[in-house]
C-alpha cells in the first residue's frame, strides 16, 4: 500500500485548526462545555432577575415617613402592618378570589378543548388548533381588552345580541346582583372576570393539552374495560393524569391575574386589585415600601398554592 | 355446550380497509381460544370487537347469547389484558388490581382482600404497595392479569400478552396461563402472531388473513391438515409444494404441505428423489437441512445421531404418501 492511500484512509485523522482544537477540548472536558453554556443564563437569572426581585422585596422592610414622604432605610415591619389595614386586606381578598375564580373557569373551559386537541385532532386540524390558540396571543393585549370593552359596553354587541334574543331581562337581573353586578358588564366584576378568562385561556389550554397527550389511549380503554363509566374514567384516570398540566396552567392563570393591573383598570369597577395598588403606590404616591409589600403578596400566595398542590398529590403523576 | 362469543357475518371497516370482513366465529364456554395471524390480519380488531372498543360495521355479535353490538365496554362482563398492560401509572399495584371493584362500588376492606387474593393467584403476594413503574415487564403483565381476573369475567381477552417478554419468561408464562385457565374455567381468547404459542396453549385456533378466518380447528388439525397454502405457510415450518411438483411425485395436481420431520434421507433406490443439500442448521436436539429438489426448496429435520451431509452434497430423500397433505387449492 502506498503512502498517499494510507494517509487519506487514516483511522485517526488529525484535525487541525483552532476550531478543531476547541471542539476536541470541549469533547474531552464536558464539564467545561456545561459551564460555558450555563454561565450566561445563570448570571442573567441570578443577578438581573432574582437579584432585582430581592432588591424590591428588601424595600418592603423599609418604611415611608408620612410627613416628609421620604423613605426611611431602617429595617422595620411597619409597612407590613400597613398592608394589613382593612382597605388593603380588601384589595388582597378581591384579587385572590378573582384569580381563583379565573383559574377555575379557565380550567373548565380549557379541558374539553385540550382533550379534543390531544385525542382527536390530527394533521391540519392540529395545526388549526394551535393557530386558534396562539393567534390571539400575537395581537396586542390592549387591543383585545378595548375590543372586549366594546363587546361588553351598555350599547355593545352582547347587549344587542341578547336584546335580539329577548333575553335583556337576563342581563338586567345579573347586573342587579350585588358585587358581580353594576351599570353594565364593562364596569362590573363580571366583565373583569370574562376578560381575564379570555386573555389567560391559552396559558391553560397548552399545558393541559400537553399533559393529556401523554396519557395513552389504552388507559382510557382499560378503565372502560374494567367497568368504569365515562364519568368515572374522567374522575379516576383522566383528571389525575391531567392534573400536573392543570396545575402548570393554573400557575400561569393564577399568577398572571394576581399581578395584572390593566384589565381591571379598563374593564371593571373603581375598586382596586393588587396590581393597581402596586402601580398607584410606586407611582403617584411614591410609597415604594408599600408597593414592594404588595408585590410580596402574590409570591407568598403562589408559594402556599404550590405547597398545597403538592400536598394534594398534583405532581405524583410527573 | 354454551357459546361464549358468537360472530355472525361481522365486519369492521375503516374507510376502504376491511379490517374484519364478514367473519363467522363461535367461541365455546371454557375453552382456550387463540386468534393467530400476521399483523394486520384482523385478529386484534376481532378482540377489540368482543371487548367493545370497536363497533361492527355490519353483522351480529352475541356474548353468552345476548346481543352486544350496542353495549359499551363498561357494561360487558369481559375483561382485557392489554398488549402493553395499560396499568394506571398514578395508582399503586393494589389500586390497579382493585380498580374494577372500586368503580363498581365495592367497599374498601373487601377490595383490599380481593386484590391481594388476585395478586396471590398470579404469584405476586405483597406487591400491592408498589408502583407499576417499579415492576419488571413480567411482573407488570401479572398485575394486568390480576386486574382483569379480580372482576371474575365471563371471557378474558388477551392481546399478545407475552409479546414483550423474553423467551424463558414467555415459556413459563405460557404454562402458567394454561394452568390458570384450566383451574378458573374462564373462557380465554388469546391473540398472537406466534404460531408456536397458539399451538401449545390453545384448545382451538383460528388462523386470520386479510380480515378473514382461513381455518378454525384444534392445534393438531391446523398443523397437520392445513386447508390452504396460507395456513400451511404461516403455521409451522411445513414445506408447501406446488401442484406440478405434487403431480410428479404423488400423481395429483394440487398444492400440498409436507412437514419437515416427514422428510427422510434414504439410500438411492427406485422412488427415491435426488436432492442437493443447500444448508444445514444445528438446532441442538435436531438439525434442519435445506434441500434443493428439482429447483424446489424443501426443508428436512434430522434427529440427533443421524449423519449430517455436507453442504453441496448429493443425497436422496423419501417421504410417505400419507404424510403428504393435499390441499383444495389447485392453481
Amino acid at each position: 500500500m502506498n503512502g498517499a492511500a494510507s494517509a487519506s484512509g487514516a483511522i485517526l485523522p488529525a484535525r487541525s485548526g483552532l476550531l478543531g482544537n476547541l471542539s476536541d477540548t470541549l469533547w474531552r472536558k464536558p464539564t467545561l462545555l456545561l459551564l460555558l453554556m450555563l454561565a450566561p443564563p445563570v448570571l442573567w437569572l441570578g443577578i438581573v432577575y432574582l437579584g432585582s426581585l430581592f432588591a424590591l422585596l428588601l424595600q418592603s422592610f423599609f418604611s415611608i415617613d408620612e410627613f416628609s414622604g421620604l423613605i426611611n432605610r431602617q429595617f422595620t415591619l411597619k409597612t407590613y402592618g400597613e398592608l394589613l389595614r382593612p382597605s388593603n386586606i380588601d384589595i388582597i381578598v378581591r384579587t385572590v378570589s378573582m384569580a381563583a375564580l379565573v383559574t377555575l373557569a379557565a380550567a373548565i373551559v380549557a379541558f374539553p378543548i385540550a382533550y379534543f386537541a390531544a385525542r382527536y385532532a390530527r394533521g391540519k386540524w392540529k395545526a388549526l388548533f394551535y393557530l386558534g390558540i396562539m393567534l390571539p396571543l400575537w395581537s396586542s393585549y390592549l387591543v383585545k381588552i378595548y375590543a372586549w370593552k366594546l363587546i361588553l359596553a351598555k350599547e355593545g354587541i352582547l347587549t344587542w345580541l341578547l336584546a335580539k334574543l329577548h333575553l335583556t331581562w337576563l342581563i338586567d337581573a345579573w347586573l342587579s346582583l350585588p358585587v358581580v353586578g353594576g351599570n353594565s358588564l364593562s364596569v362590573s366584576f363580571t366583565g373583569t372576570f370574562i376578560v381575564f378568562v379570555y386573555v389567560w385561556l391559552p396559558f391553560m389550554i397548552l399545558p393541559v393539552q400537553a399533559a393529556l397527550e401523554r396519557v395513552p389511549q389504552n388507559l382510557v380503554e382499560a378503565s372502560s374495560d374494567l367497568g368504569a363509566t365515562p364519568a368515572q374514567t374522567f374522575r379516576t384516570v383522566l383528571f389525575p393524569l391531567a392534573l400536573p398540566g392543570i396545575v402548570a396552567g393554573s400557575i400561569f392563570t393564577f399568577s398572571l391575574t394576581l399581578g395584572d393591573y390593566i384589565i381591571p383598570q379598563i374593564i371593571g369597577t373603581s375598586r382596586l386589585f393588587i396590581g393597581q395598588a402596586v402601580y398607584a403606590h410606586q407611582g403617584t404616591a411614591g410609597n415604594i415600601p408599600l408597593a414592594a409589600a404588595f408585590t410580596a403578596v402574590p409570591i407568598v400566595v403562589m408559594g402556599f398554592y404550590l405547597w398545597g398542590a403538592r400536598r394534594l398529590g398534583a405532581f405524583n403523576a410527573l | 355446550m354454551t357459546t361464549a362469543v358468537s360472530f355472525d357475518k361481522i365486519s369492521r371497516h375503516f374507510g376502504q380497509v376491511k379490517a374484519v370482513d364478514a367473519v363467522d366465529l363461535d367461541i365455546r364456554e371454557g375453552e382456550f381460544f387463540a386468534m393467530l395471524g400476521p399483523s394486520g390480519s384482523g385478529k386484534t380488531t376481532c378482540l377489540r370487537l368482543i371487548a367493545g372498543f370497536e363497533r361492527p360495521t355490519a353483522g351480529r355479535l352475541e356474548i353468552f347469547g345476548e346481543r352486544a353490538e350496542d353495549v359499551p365496554p363498561y357494561r360487558r362482563n369481559v375483561n382485557t389484558v392489554f398488549q402493553d398492560y395499560a396499568l394506571f401509572p398514578h395508582l399503586n399495584v393494589a389500586d390497579n388490581v382493585a380498580y374494577g371493584l372500586m368503580v363498581k362500588g365495592v367497599g374498601n376492606a373487601e377490595r383490599r382482600r380481593e386484590a391481594e387474593e388476585a395478586l396471590e393467584l398470579v404469584k405476586l403476594p405483597g406487591y400491592g404497595a408498589r408502583r407499576p413503574g417499579q415492576l419488571s415487564g413480567g411482573q407488570r403483565q401479572r398485575v394486568a392479569l390480576a386486574r382483569a381476573l379480580v372482576n371474575r369475567p365471563k371471557v378474558l381477552l388477551l392481546d399478545e400478552p407475552l409479546g414483550a417478554l423474553d423467551l424463558k419468561l414467555r415459556e413459563s408464562m405460557q404454562e402458567e396461563l394454561k394452568a390458570l385457565q384450566r383451574s378458573l374455567g374462564i373462557t380465554f381468547v388469546f391473540v398472537t402472531h406466534d404460531q408456536g404459542e397458539a399451538l401449545s396453549m390453545a384448545d382451538r385456533v383460528a388462523v386470520f388473513d386479510h380480515g378473514k378466518i382461513k381455518q378454525i380447528g384444534s392445534p393438531e388439525e391446523i398443523y397437520k391438515t392445513p386447508n390452504s397454502r396460507f395456513v400451511a405457510d404461516f403455521v409451522g415450518s411445513s414445506n408447501v409444494l406446488p401442484p406440478d411438483f405434487v403431480a410428479r411425485h404423488a400423481g395429483e395436481k394440487r398444492w400440498a404441505s409436507l412437514r419437515p420431520e416427514s422428510v427422510r434421507l434414504v439410500e438411492q433406490a427406485p422412488g427415491a428423489i435426488a436432492a442437493t443439500v443447500i444448508s444445514s442448521a444445528y438446532m441442538g436436539g435436531t438439525t434442519r437441512l435445506g434441500l434443493d429438489v428439482e429447483g424446489q426448496r424443501i426443508n428436512a429435520v434430522l434427529s440427533a445421531g443421524e449423519a449430517i451431509p455436507a453442504d453441496g452434497s448429493a443425497v436422496h430423500i423419501g417421504f410417505s404418501r400419507d404424510d403428504l397433505h393435499l390441499m383444495d387449492e389447485t392453481g
